[in-house]
């Protein structure tokens, strides 16, 4: 410790701190028995205990996941069995991982469109959830609870629309919304207005 | 549960091992003996082959290897995770213990490479060079008390007057200690070939702090010891544990305490383990084994855990009674007045399966230090080494010899 340090040619000064060699310290034996006390209180501790509290021996338990959780993608179903989405590109816009891609077709009846490719890739997903916030009509969802599952091909991480569409099901919300939602909303009293 | 089986497993385990040792060297050789066509097992040479083989392959190699998943999951039980828990044999996972046969698979199946400018005999020698002594100095350690093998069934007072009597002891050298001293100092030459050899810069600065280490340290030990060996006045290992007998305050670390400390400090070193782990400090310099891959690479690490053992071994032996077991005389266990007589037999196989425990308390000891204290600079290591320990462990000697002198004289 006898090496405090003066740099002459520079105008700024070096504050020493004074650090008391106390006897204590310079052996050195009552922080390493301090230290020792700790650790096997730990040991003992955690051996009793047979498994530390905070372990969770994943594939054999697993912690229960909040309802919010996202999990892999889903495209949801109609009422035939025909894909919800109608491509109005409102997921690919918002995505900013930019790891969708659609493109649209005509379905051929009336005018309503339909992806013909719908393809997210996983990879670059950052798991935000805001295509599934954009979507007007309950197309996409994140509810499936599953992992990314392993991939040894970087193109397998690729969901593509029937990889989607495989984990949906059909969805019972109108499509484009109730025609009378407005009328509905005025007869039901929201409790925090009255 | 956990608690009383740390307790319970190595009670167990050792009293195998110490009906193992205790039955084969004691009983069956002497029965063997017993017929004309195998008087030669008696012989001193056969005797000592069997003994070695016998403590290496029973206790020393065992506990070894061990102490490799021990290592693992006493950090992991230390720092509240979980620790290894997942080889298993046939299902049985039984803590995560199969984990070191594990690794010894995978030692065996890893690529065995030679760096292509490395010095190929060297660098192939290294790695024995390192270990081979280690498993020498263990000739000096006694495991257990001298057996009067016709016997075994009667309660003995003085097993130094039998005449037809085995050692559990590979070699009693009168030079004891100065054996070990000398034969672990070859062991300088392994990890200091192995840095040079390797022809990498970060191994060799490996093997210069080893070797500026381990003989620094030498110095402190066998000053340390000293003091041990002139209260007891003699430097022959079971002479030593004779001397200090079955009462626990009347042994080593009772009449050496700071020795005993000097002596672990500078054995710890020696070892070359956290907190003196400079040499092969994984954050700085990798270590002199940065170049050894498969098994090479194993037979260091495996080195290092034998170290450990042998250490725990001396450290039994010099200070804290070695085979002996408290109250436990040669007749039987005499406490407060009472007194139990026991069998021959009896007592030398508590007194073994007691080595056995004393050894492994140590090494769980050692473990512990090992996972509580952080890596010291090769600066404050040389300090410590020169500046601290070796003036206060010969002041430790003087004072000893002072008073020793002055006991005798009256
Ligand atoms: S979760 Fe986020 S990143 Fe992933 S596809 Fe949806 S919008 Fe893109
Ligand atoms: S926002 Fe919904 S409807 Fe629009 S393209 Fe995306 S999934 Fe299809």
């Amino acid at each position: 410790m006898e090496t405090t340090f003066r740099k002459r040619t520079s105008k700024a000064t070096v504050k020493v701190v004074p650090r008391p060699e106390t006897l204590n310290k310079e052996l050195m034996l009552g922080g390493i028995i301090q230290g020792l006390a700790v650790t096997m209180r730990h040991f003992f501790q955690n051996v009793a205990r047979e498994k530390p509290e905070v372990t969770i021996n994943y594939p054999e338990e697993r912690l229960k996941y909040p309802l919010r959780n996202r999990g892999l993608h889903r495209l949801m179903h109609r009422e035939d069995d025909s894909v919800r989405c109608v491509a109005c590109m409102c997921c690919p816009t918002a995505c900013p991982a930019h790891c969708i891609t659609i493109v649209a077709e005509e379905t051929g009846n009336g005018n309503e469109k339909r992806p013909a490719i719908f393809e997210i890739d996983e990879l670059r997903c950052i798991v935000c959830g805001l295509c599934v916030e954009a979507c007007p009509c309950d197309a996409i969802r994140m509810d499936t609870g599953e992992h990314m599952h392993v991939v040894d091909r970087r193109d397998d991480a690729i969901l593509g629309k029937v990889d989607l569409m495989k984990r949906g099901i059909s969805s019972t919300a109108v499509q484009g919304g109730e025609p009378n939602w407005q009328e509905r909303v005025k007869t039901v009293p929201d409790p925090r207005f009255r | 549960m956990g608690i009383v089986l740390l307790f319970l497993i190595p009670v167990v385990v050792f009293s195998i091992v110490s009906v193992v040792l205790v039955g084969v060297l004691g009983a069956a050789l002497p029965a063997l003996a017993a017929y004309p066509d195998f008087t030669w097992v008696m012989d001193p040479w056969f005797q000592a082959l069997i003994k070695m083989t016998l403590l290496i392959l029973v206790v020393v190699m065992p506990l070894a290897s061990i102490l490799t998943w021990m290592e693992r999951k006493q950090s992991a039980k230390m720092q509240d995770r979980g620790g290894p828990n997942r080889a298993a044999i046939l299902g049985a996972r039984a803590w995560g213990i199969p984990h070191f046969i594990a690794d010894a698979v995978k030692m065996i199946m890893k690529e065995d490479f030679i760096p292509a400018k490395a010095n190929k005999i060297l660098f192939s020698l290294a790695p024995v060079m390192a270990i081979v002594p280690v498993f020498v100095t263990f000739a000096i350690v006694p495991f257990g008390g001298d057996v009067c093998t016709h016997q075994l069934t009667q309660v003995v007072a003085n097993p130094a007057l039998c005449t037809d009597k085995v050692t559990l002891q590979v070699a009693r050298l009168d030079v004891g200690l100065l054996f070990y001293f000398a034969i672990a100092s070859l062991a300088v030459y392994g990890t200091t070939l192995a840095g040079w050899a390797s022809y990498n810069k970060w191994s060799l600065l490996g093997g210069l702090r080893a070797s500026s280490q381990m003989m620094s340290y030498e110095v402190t030990m066998g000053l340390a010891i000293l003091g041990a060996f002139l209260v007891y006045g003699t430097l022959e290992p079971h002479a030593i544990v004779l001397a200090q007998g079955p009462l626990p305050w009347h042994w080593g670390i009772v009449y050496q305490p700071l020795g005993a400390i000097l002596f672990f400090t500078a054995a710890i070193a020696e070892t070359k383990r956290t907190p003196f782990d400079t040499p092969e400090g994984e954050s700085e310099v990798v270590g002199y084994f940065v170049e050894y891959s498969g098994m090479r690479f194993g037979m260091f690490f495996l080195a290092e855990f034998i170290e450990v053992v042998f250490l725990s071994a001396i450290m039994a032996t010099v200070f804290f009674g070695g085979y002996e077991f408290p109250f436990l005389f040669p007749d039987g266990f005499h406490l407060l007045g009472h007194s139990l007589p026991l069998p021959h037999v009896a007592v030398l196989l508590i007194q073994t399966a007691g080595w056995g425990l004393k050894v492994i308390f140590f090494c769980w000891f050692q473990l512990l230090i090992r996972w509580t204290l952080p890596r010291i600079r090769p600066d404050q290591l040389m300090d410590l080494g020169w500046k601290k320990l070796l003036p206060v462990s010969l002041a430790n000697v003087v004072v000893t010899a002072v008073v020793v002198l002055a006991l005798m004289a009256r």
